[in-house]
């Protein structure tokens, strides 16, 4: 008897920390809406989300609250960061997974770990003090630039990328590259008709699930990116300062008052809206290999 | 006995220092069924994965002696791999198609070998197929994934798969444990049809399955071999007293 109360006692304590942690989930998000969502039934969700000024302190007239330049910062940053990270962190994946013995393995695995490690904000002050100066002395422009976060993101993006990768290409059943290799194929042929392919849900999850992070990524690309929230012009100068959403709350939040703090939150919203969606994405990626495996 | 298609002379093999085959010597007749028989451990699929050397792939792996193949030694250092695994072709214990569709499953070899006009894909495929005996099952749902095929469809296919590369000999390793009996008779019907074009090796755990399919019979133990001949001889008069304790099932 006592044994059933104790057991029913533990389960309950159990669902109770579940439950904790979906409630504070839900009351953040309640909140962020409560917030931010007034000034986007103020301004109009189209206006807000496709405006192109961000004025919320005006000296003379109205303020304007037009997010579109960010929203496009925050996609460029994190699609540049895709662009550099994702040829690079396949291959080593393909390496560590299909080539590396096994010395080279634990190094290199050790290594992306502590990069894992290292915190946003010294990687943003080795953007400031390096890279934006290199680029503008060498490539031109302000140096603070959608190219220096990219870069900055990549690197952040890369042992994400590099151990999801690893993890699918890990996963391709070993029968699939004996059958390969007896057919008369080579190591290679079979890395890319047959494993790779295979794999491929795995590495779009990654990839993903990398943008994801790119994307609500604020420290690092605060320091990098220039925040000047206008778009690029011409719209393709990689060498042109952004505003990311995330930086735009970062920036901000710290004097805003009144309809400009509910601006903020609603910044929030878009980008949480934006992360959740590209997580999802991911998750349905992931569980499709399962499918596919099944 | 007829042509010889391989002979293994003195072949020893290590893994690390675990010796897993000991001077073996036998010859493989051409277009014949040849089986290897033995209880687990014996030593019988690592000799066949020496035939193709799929045993490359295993770390601190270690071959001496000779394995005579079209003359040359399989194991010389000048042999190219991908040509000796063309020839010799090799369908797995466990039914391993692609995750890609029927048809691209059994064109991946020759594609891989440099075959690319859709018409003379369009014909291997049919060809091997016809020669797995699952034309007849697929023929209407080439696009279809080859995941979806019951186990023995899939592994007909794996020896459809083999023979479109147009091997000369084919080397099955255990092909039917993973088979019901049903679809093991279907096997053992196509070993029987195939041996008119190509030449056989089968391991096997399953004696009866030996003795149905085969023209000649190994019997490992302990990575030495035993006693090699006619399947009938070996089953009805062993000359030796393992081979005869191990076919009437007293250890195994």
């Amino acid at each position: 008897m006592n044994r059933k109360i104790s057991e029913k006692l533990i389960e309950m304590l159990l669902f109770a920390s579940a439950a904790t942690a979906i409630i504070i989930v839900a009351l953040i998000l309640i909140f962020l809406v409560k917030e931010g969502l007034p000034i986007i039934t103020k301004v109009g969700i189209i206006d807000f989300c496709l405006g192109m000024r961000w004025n919320p302190i005006a000296m003379v007239g109205d303020p304007t609250y037009g997010i579109f330049p960010m929203i496009v910062g925050s996609f460029y940053v994190a699609i540049g960061s895709l662009v550099l990270a994702v040829p690079f962190g396949i291959a080593c994946a393909v390496f560590l997974a299909e080539i590396a013995p096994s010395w080279a393995r634990s190094l290199l695995k050790h290594s992306i770990e502590l990069l894992v490690g290292i915190p946003s904000v010294i990687l943003g002050f080795v953007g400031l003090v390096l890279l934006v100066p290199f680029i503008k002395d060498h490539l031109g422009g302000w140096g603070f630039s959608i190219l220096a976060s990219s870069i900055i993101l990549a690197i952040m993006a890369l042992p994400r990328i590099i151990s999801i990768s690893d993890d699918a290409i890990r996963a391709v059943p070993m029968d699939y590259r004996d059958a390969s290799l007896a057919l008369g194929a080579t190591h290679w042929y079979t890395i890319r008709k047959v494993i790779l392919p295979s794999a491929r849900s795995g590495i779009v999850a990654a990839v993903i699930l990398a943008m994801a992070t790119s994307i609500g990524e604020t420290m690092a690309v605060l320091m990098v990116a220039g925040n000047v929230s206008m778009l690029p012009s011409p719209i393709y100068d990689i060498l042109d300062p952004v505003r990311p959403m995330t930086s735009n709350i970062a920036l901000e939040m710290s004097y805003a008052t009144g309809d400009h703090a509910c601006a903020l939150f609603a910044t929030g919203i878009v980008l949480f809206i934006v992360v959740a969606v590209l997580n999802a994405i991911s998750h349905r990626a992931l569980k499709s290999r399962m499918g596919v495996e099944r | 006995m007829s042509e010889i298609e391989i002979e293994s002379k003195d072949l020893n093999l290590w893994y690390g220092t675990a010796q897993a085959l000991k001077e073996i010597t036998m010859a493989v007749p051409t277009k014949k069924v040849t089986a290897i028989i033995g209880p687990s451990g014996c030593g019988k699929s690592t000799f066949i994965r020496c035939i193709n050397r799929m045993n490359d792939l295993i770390k601190d792996c270690r071959v001496t002696g000779e394995l005579l193949f079209e003359g040359m030694n399989i194991y010389d250092r000048d042999v190219d791999v991908v040509t000796l695994r063309k020839k010799i072709g090799m369908v797995f214990q466990k039914p391993n198609p692609f995750p890609m569709s029927i048809y691209d499953n059994v064109a991946y070899g020759p594609r891989l070998h440099g075959v690319k006009e859709r018409e003379e894909l369009d014909r291997i495929v049919e060809v091997s197929l016809k020669a797995a005996a699952l034309w007849d099952e697929v023929s209407e749902i080439p696009d279809r994934s080859a995941l979806g095929l019951s186990g023995g469809q899939q592994q007909r296919l794996c020896i459809a798969r083999t023979l479109a590369v147009e091997p000369n000999v084919v080397l099955f390793d255990e092909p039917c444990s993973a088979l019901d009996p049903i679809s093991t008779a279907k096997i053992e019907d196509l070993i029987n049809n195939l041996k008119r074009d190509y030449t056989i090796v089968i391991v096997t755990h399953n004696m009866q399955q030996a003795a149905r399919v085969s023209d000649y019979t190994a019997f490992f133990l302990l990575g030495e071999i035993i006693e090699f001949g006619k399947t009938k001889q070996i089953f009805e008069m062993p000359d030796k007293k393992s081979t005869e304790d191990y076919i009437t099932g007293r250890f195994g």
